[in-house]
């Protein structure tokens, strides 16, 4: 704990609060139809993209999933445009054009998501070429579940990056669920990260739910990366609190989520937010009156964005088709 | 000798576009399977590895799906690649990357993020290769918004369509086809660019409009001529870009003849002819003198056996054969 600087713990802290109070904050907002546009909460799951995103620089990029709050928030994504997209309005991250599952900040390196599961594995690939024919030393992460492990799109991605030795993180958040189905009737071998074994690329599996874990493996991985010896693999064993989509269900509004109570007590109890907090406040690196005031400031910024994000227009009907090609 | 008296090959001034844009551009580069083997892709990638090396001339493993997305991706990222499918059959692993990341990529980011690819697939008709080495799905990919679509059907147009794609901050789908490769005409050693969206009058006429595309108006432009000796007076028009199509070219030159005869390369129902004819019949359907008339694919696939090749693939003589029929009476 002494090794790291307490400002980067406080923002660490700070960044895996601003995605749960930002994603929690739709919940009520969703039941009652205020948004519609499909929306699958991170919640639980924050430890990886902020220890993932922590352990990058401001030129390595990032590409998401349809669950992708969490990662265009830890790269630096702005959490009003990331709130007035999902309200649909012109001045979201997307213009109101991509909604949830098309959060981007290709300005800040985030570069983009998709709900094809697997879909932005392969574009993850093309920026990792880029950065080896431009001779960059940046690195690129792509993020998806573990659903798409069930996508052949992975494996010829693996065969490639590892031919060419490509500086890309593959970064697989195993919840243990993929939307409705649980892991063990999706796979025969459960533990994804030897899948990387015979395409001879070095993988990792650890706790998701443990920032600085999740943060200094990273930091090896792009280590590893950067001396031109990637790619890596590394599986994050996680758990999303919320349904597949929606707060609390695998179909919005209807309560159809089927997995145990047991199950879910179980990962409360591993919840990545509070069990950081435990762990600073036990080794005094950060007071808790620090901590306090870090969430005020929290809940004042997702209340600003949901101010700003309604007095927000919509896109104009005139502009419809604005942005099909580029002119 | 003059640069605009040089003859070039079809294939070849593909080459020359893909030479001269390397060089004009660090960000280009080629990647797909076979690019190192004229087997897959003839001459077109003359010289390319020996120029640009292996870091920008990347043969790949037979992965169309993973690295078509990584050439996306690239463009994404700040690259313009070219990714080539030797036969455009193959492109059909490749979906996912080309309609659901590449096409809505501008679109669903808001304007924020553009996609500057050129996604190359050729057309590799005949020979006995059968369903799925002959396919032309050009209707496919023009169907789908955020995509252009060009089939080049002259050695200058290859060279010059090529450059506008590689140039375009848009993805485009770049159709050729073999049967063309060997064509040779006057190709201007200079970089010059065909504006995409714009088609051409090969030959001018007043009877009747012929709309041809890629290996078709190749066919076409020798039946007009052919016509023209038997008092037939065809206007024969290219399109070369079949997204976005030009418009206003099709329909001038209709509202002049008041008889459309579409041909295409590709399968009779759904396509690009059916296009043709509901643009012209919703624009200006008062002012044909004779029903809309197609010549395409049977809605079959293709065939191996030679004589079964043989009248699956429309040629010359039948554009003739149509023609005369439907307006030797009328004229």
């Amino acid at each position: 704990m002494r090794k790291y600087n307490k400002r980067f713990l406080e923002n660490i802290y700070r960044t895996m609060l601003r995605i749960r109070f930002c994603e929690e904050s739709f919940v009520e907002l969703i039941i009652k139809g205020t948004i519609r546009c499909p929306v699958h909460l991170y919640t639980g799951e924050e430890a990886v993209a902020v220890g993932v995103c922590a352990a990058i620089g401001s030129k390595d990029r990032i590409f998401g999933t349809h669950r992708s709050h969490g990662h265009y928030l830890a790269h630096g994504g702005s959490m009003s445009d990331l709130v007035a997209e999902i309200y649909g309005r012109g001045t979201g991250c997307a213009r109101g054009r991509g909604g949830s599952m098309h959060v981007c900040a290709p300005d800040k390196n985030m570069m983009g998501a998709a709900p094809i599961v697997g879909g932005t594995i392969s574009l993850a690939l093309g920026s990792a070429l880029t950065s080896k024919i431009k001779k960059e030393k940046s690195v690129t992460i792509s993020f998806f579940g573990d659903g798409a492990t069930g996508e052949g799109v992975l494996y010829e991605s693996l065969n490639f990056a590892s031919l060419k030795k490509l500086p890309i993180i593959f970064v697989c958040e195993n919840n243990l669920y993929s939307t409705h189905m649980p892991i063990r009737e999706c796979r025969v071998n459960t533990r994804i990260y030897e899948i990387a074994k015979p395409f001879c690329i070095e993988s990792f599996r650890l706790n998701g739910n443990d920032v600085l874990k999740v943060y200094e493996t990273t930091k090896k991985a792009v280590e590893i990366c950067r001396k031109d010896k990637g790619p890596v693999f590394i599986e994050f064993l996680t758990y999303r609190m919320r349904g597949h989509v929606g707060p609390d269900d695998n179909i919005q509004r209807t309560h159809t989520d089927i997995r145990p109570k047991e199950e879910i007590e179980k990962w409360r109890k591993k919840d990545p937010i509070k069990n950081f907090e435990k762990i600073l406040l036990k080794n005094k690196v950060v007071q808790k009156e620090k901590l306090d005031l870090i969430k005020k400031e929290v809940e004042k910024e997702v209340k600003n964005a949901h101010m700003l994000a309604e007095k927000s227009p919509y896109p104009k009907e005139k502009d419809l088709t604005k942005y099909v090609f580029k002119r | 000798m003059s640069s605009k008296d040089r003859k070039l090959s079809y294939s070849l001034a593909i080459n020359e576009a893909i030479h001269q844009m390397m060089e004009w551009d660090e960000n280009v580069f080629l990647i797909g399977q076979g690019v190192k083997s004229p087997w897959y892709i003839g001459n077109t990638a003359k010289g390319l590895i020996e120029k640009f090396g292996p870091d920008r001339i990347i043969d790949t493993p037979v992965s169309e799906n993973a690295i078509t997305g990584a050439a996306v991706g690239a463009a994404i990222s700040g690259m313009r690649p070219i990714v080539v499918h030797p036969r455009m059959d193959f492109m059909l692993y490749a979906m996912d990357p080309i309609i659901n990341e590449a096409a809505n990529w501008y679109y669903m980011s808001g304007g924020k993020s553009s996609v500057p690819v050129v996604i190359w697939g050729i057309i590799n008709r005949g020979g006995e290769q059968a369903a799925q080495h002959s396919q032309a799905l050009h209707g496919i990919f023009a169907h789908i918004p955020g995509l252009k679509v060009v089939m080049p059907s002259t050695p200058y147009d290859a060279k010059g369509l090529m450059i506008s794609a590689i140039k375009d901050d848009n993805p485009v789908v770049y159709i050729d086809d073999r049967w063309l490769y060997n064509v040779e005409e006057n190709v201007p050693s200079e970089e010059y660019s065909v504006p995409i969206g714009k088609g051409i009058i090969r030959k001018k006429g007043k009877d009747l409009t012929l709309v041809a595309v890629s290996y078709m108006a190749y066919e076409s432009k020798k039946a007009a001529d052919e016509l023209y000796k038997e008092g037939i007076d065809v206007e024969l028009i290219d399109v070369r870009t079949v997204k976005p199509l030009d418009k206003k070219l099709i329909l001038s030159s209709v509202k002049k003849t008041g008889r459309l005869v579409i041909a295409d390369v590709g399968w009779r129902s759904f396509g690009f002819s059916a296009e043709v004819s509901a643009m012209v019949g919703e624009n200006i359907l008062d002012r044909l003198k004779m029903p809309i008339k197609r010549i395409a694919l049977p809605d079959a696939p293709a065939p191996s056996s030679k004589p079964l090749e043989k009248c699956y693939y429309p040629s010359k003589n039948d554009i003739k054969k149509l023609i005369i029929k439907e307006i030797k009476n009328v004229l």
